[in-house]
């Protein structure tokens, strides 16, 4: 799949300022006044900017409203109707906890559910996918979860939650990649299996249907730079677990260390991200000779 | 609406015969002709003329070889479009509503005033039937060519897709296949249509119908009897010839 910048953008900040704003309707740490206002805006900032990032990615954004009619059938509208109202219930209570000082603990804590609902509907955007054998399990939604809250925890100053969490998501990220090289093959996929002609002999492309590339080919069939991926893994997971680990461990809690931890986690995450992207392989790919 | 309909009261799709297709590419023009200039926005083409053209398609024209164990390789020209999938997976992940499966016909539609192209359609197919138009930013699809099929304005004969009504070989054909006993039907139980990547769950209505068996060369070998040489013995000037290289 085409590894595009805004949508990787878009699951990467939203999925780091929703689990961070989890962190906070959960009153870990309980913040009022000044220091709420700045975690606030960093989490809605985080939370927000990827949400707007991902609507580069529409042909007509204008129409964007529309995405909230179908929620009874689509991941892509549920996700839209939980993060408008995991942004309104944060809100309230970012509000009353800038401004009045106050913790308004249910609020909060549904307001936390939400945020944790929201990157969960992203995640089954792509792990619905049958398409993408690679997405399509049940390893996906805990892979975006798990770094969501680790990222969130590092940002919530949440030193051995924040430890605990970043091995837990290392782990899975892992688990994902080593699971996920095989499923392609798994689930039985073939050139044999798309075209119905495997009965009569082994099938290979004579001739593409057209000298150029196409929509799909770009969109579906991205096979650049898939020969750095194991680089890139340990580049990920050396930035988006490690680091901040030993970080976190070792040097004592202050902003400096979580601004460093964050910024490595969010380094590693987006490779980790690009990965996430440009391996999955879309079956598509088949008729065309290719995965 | 974006849930499928339980069921429609026709299955109306296609039967590509993979036998007689010849791959001469014409329903493909047919087909982006017609669609161009009717229904929907029309197909634009990007840097048509240029170093790197790329234009929408609602149907493309694979060539496959398939070799056997034994024997000679087979070309296998492919025409692909929307299969109109009785489970469509495209039509569930639409967060507008513009993709949705008609509940009269089994056609599957977009509504390009509703889409956003935000493209996650064309992800959930797994046969590529669905392409992002570049110019209007909405999805495009095969529309089973529904301004002609039902237009009372064009004669009968041409109430069909523009790509069956135009294909030389008649290897494409249009109609009911929820009615088991419409030609459609018959067509793909007489010559075992089947279904491409079943495994994906997507129940497509339209069939492919296989290449038949070719004739074996073996049987047809320089030992029957059918190729034995009709004169052994040259006449006139070639007679002298054959006489006098002998003699040297």
């Amino acid at each position: 799949m085409h590894p595009a910048p805004s949508v990787i953008i878009f699951t990467v900040l939203s999925g780091l300022g929703f689990g961070f704003l989890a962190w906070l309707g959960l009153g870990l740490p309980a913040v009022t006044g000044w220091t709420a206002f700045f975690a606030y805006l960093i989490g809605f900032a985080l939370a927000v900017g990827g949400l707007l990032s991902a609507t580069f990615h529409l042909g007509n954004p204008q129409r964007s409203l529309l995405a909230f009619t179908q929620w009874r059938s689509s991941w892509l509208s549920r996700e839209a109707w939980l993060s408008v109202l995991a942004l309104v219930f944060m809100g309230i209570h970012g509000f009353a906890a800038v401004f009045f000082d106050i913790t308004l603990a249910p609020i909060g804590v549904t307001g936390a559910l939400l945020c944790v609902a929201t990157v969960y509907a992203t995640a089954m955007i792509y792990a619905q996918l049958v398409t993408v054998p690679r997405w399509n399990h049940w390893l996906t939604p805990l892979h975006l979860l798990s770094l969501s809250l680790a990222g969130g925890a590092i940002l919530a100053g949440q030193g051995m939650g924040a430890i605990l969490l970043l091995a837990i998501a290392g782990l899975i990220q892992s688990l994902y990649w080593i699971f996920g090289d095989r499923r392609f093959a798994e689930r039985g996929h073939t050139m044999e299996t798309a075209t119905g002609l495997g009965d009569r002999g082994q099938v290979r492309l004579f001739e593409p249907p057209h000298t150029g590339t196409n929509y799909l080919l770009k969109e579906m069939v991205f096979t650049v730079g898939r020969k750095h991926a194991q680089k890139l893994r340990m580049i990920a997971f050396a930035l988006n677990c490690v680091l901040p680990i030993v970080l976190i461990a070792l040097l004592p809690a202050s902003l400096p260390v979580v601004a460093l931890a964050g910024i490595a986690f969010l380094i590693g995450t987006f490779a980790s991200r690009w990965l996430f992207f440009a391996q999955a392989e879309h079956v598509v790919g088949l008729y065309y000779g290719k995965r | 609406m974006t849930q499928l309909p339980e069921t429609t009261d026709k299955k109306l799709g296609l039967v590509i015969d993979l036998d007689t297709c010849v791959g001469c590419h014409a329903c493909v023009t047919a087909c982006k002709g017609w669609n161009t200039e009717n229904y929907g926005a029309p197909l634009s083409d990007m840097d048509a003329y240029g170093k790197d053209p790329v234009g929408s398609f609602l149907n493309r024209i694979h060539s496959f070889e398939v070799q056997p164990e034994k024997g000679a390789a087979q070309t296998i020209h492919f025409p692909k479009s929307c299969l109109h999938c009785e489970d469509a997976p495209c039509v569930t992940v639409c967060p507008t509503g513009a993709s949705y499966k008609r509940r009269e016909d089994g056609i599957v539609l977009v509504n390009e005033d509703a889409c956003i192209g935000c493209g996650l359609c064309a992800w959930a197919c797994p046969y590529g039937a669905r392409e992002l138009d570049q110019a209007e930013g909405v999805m495009k699809k095969c529309t089973l060519c529904v301004d002609r099929i039902y237009n009372e304005n064009l004669e009968e004969v041409d109430r069909v897709p523009a790509c069956v009504r135009t294909c030389p070989a008649a290897a494409r054909h249009f109609g009911d296949l929820g009615d088991p006993d419409s030609d459609v039907s018959r067509l793909v139980a007489e010559r075992g249509g089947f279904d491409l990547m079943p495994e994906q769950g997507t129940k497509p209505v339209n069939k492919y119908l296989p290449p038949r068996p070719k004739d074996r060369l073996a049987e047809v070998s320089a030992s029957s009897d059918t190729m034995q040489p009709v004169a052994e013995t040259p006449k006139g000037f070639l007679r002298w010839l054959d006489k006098a290289l002998e003699v040297l």
